[in-house]
């Protein structure tokens, strides 16, 4: 099963024209001498060619009218870059890192290091009451006036983008 | 009707305005998105609904190619996209490459077809049918391959996956429509040989 499958291998790649040159010579050598071989090439050489000659199915003769009348009413969107500003991905970008980067400072900042105990930084993180900076009631309001901004920015982005396309279509 | 300008020269002609230029497109690719759509979904009415769909979302995303790949390589994106969510809409099967019981459903199609076969089918035809009766894959990469007329590297791309993986799809898919017209076309193959 496994020589078979090899040789019909061996054999597509001859006829595709992707076999190596050493495995070439070995092929052309067996279908000199090997019935075998000769005759399983033929066989495949007889699909390839069948495969070759064949051709595409047609669609009906009103296929491309319809298709023209379909797109009369339509017309082409604008390209993705074009309406994805750089900018707003950076923007976004960058206030996602201002807010982690503020987390961490102030977390840290609870961290006591003049104890003098010799303790590890996973026991000084576990130290840090999350609690507090999460049920802080300034700490809230800002991050809900952030994303309430960012949702009217957006917003306001889009809609203009809106106009925009409107009037040059 | 052949225009003369490349698909390139078509797309900007497209893109600046002139709608009507995109007919050219159209009927250069329509038989390759067709046997394609109708690889996938079985059905050449439902095969010609969904290659209408794919010409229409490609004049309304035409601005997104850039030229990069071949057009066929971007149009065959829209056709497999555009065919799966059809199927997925009509809850059909989607065959995988690995599953081969589905191949039931094809055989039994087959056995209708060879009711029929009063008539000596032409050696074309039998190939067409045999391609028909395949899972979707291997349809897929034989049209490719050999209908489409594309490169294993080119047809590697499509697909989205390393020239050796479509190497061996390929050979997998030959050997399956060798066996599908061995099977079910008796007496076509016999008078080939």
């Amino acid at each position: 099963m496994n020589t078979q499958h090899n040789m019909e291998e061996s054999l597509w790649n001859f006829i595709d024209g992707t076999i190596s040159a050493s495995e070439k010579i070995v092929v052309e050598k067996l279908l000199q001498t090997d019935a075998d071989w000769k005759a399983k090439y033929g066989e495949l050489l007889q699909v390839n060619e069948l495969l070759q000659s064949s051709e595409l199915e047609a669609p009906s003769l009103r296929f491309s009218k319809n298709v023209m009348e379909q797109i009369s009413k339509l017309h082409i969107a604008p390209a993705t870059k074009s309406y994805i500003n750089k900018k707003v991905i950076w923007g976004i970008g960058l206030f996602f890192v201002t807010m982690i980067v503020g987390f961490l400072i102030y977390g840290i900042g609870q961290i006591d290091f003049s104890s003098g105990e010799e303790v590890s930084w996973s026991k000084n993180i576990s130290k840090i009451d999350f609690s507090k900076i999460f049920s802080n009631t300034w700490v809230n309001a800002f991050m809900m006036i952030n994303v309430i901004l960012g949702l009217v920015l957006l917003d306001s982005y889009f809609t203009n983008k809106r106009k925009e396309f409107r009037k040059e279509a | 009707m052949s225009t003369g300008l490349n698909d390139n020269e078509i797309i900007s002609k497209v893109l600046s305005g002139d709608h009507q230029a995109y007919a050219g497109l159209v009927n250069r690719y329509q038989n390759y998105v067709f046997t394609l759509t109708l690889r996938m979904v079985k059905n050449r009415e439902d095969a010609e609904e969904v290659a209408q769909d794919v010409f229409i979302k490609a004049f309304k995303y035409l601005a997104d190619f850039k030229g990069a790949s071949k057009f066929t390589t971007w149009l065959y994106t829209i056709v497999s996209n555009t065919s799966i969510s059809f199927l997925r809409k009509k809850k059909l099967d989607i065959h995988s490459l690995d599953n081969e019981n589905v191949f039931a459903a094809a055989a039994n199609q087959d056995s209708g077809m060879r009711a029929n076969m009063i008539e000596q089918k032409s050696k074309l035809a039998m190939v067409n049918e045999a391609i028909g009766l395949l899972n979707p894959d291997d349809a897929q990469i034989i049209t490719l391959f050999y209908k489409a007329e594309q490169s294993l590297e080119e047809t590697a791309q499509i697909l989205g996956i390393e020239t050796n993986a479509a190497k061996v799809r390929l050979h997998r898919a030959r050997t399956r429509l060798k066996e599908k017209m061995e099977t079910h076309y008796v007496q076509e193959v016999r008078d080939l040989n």
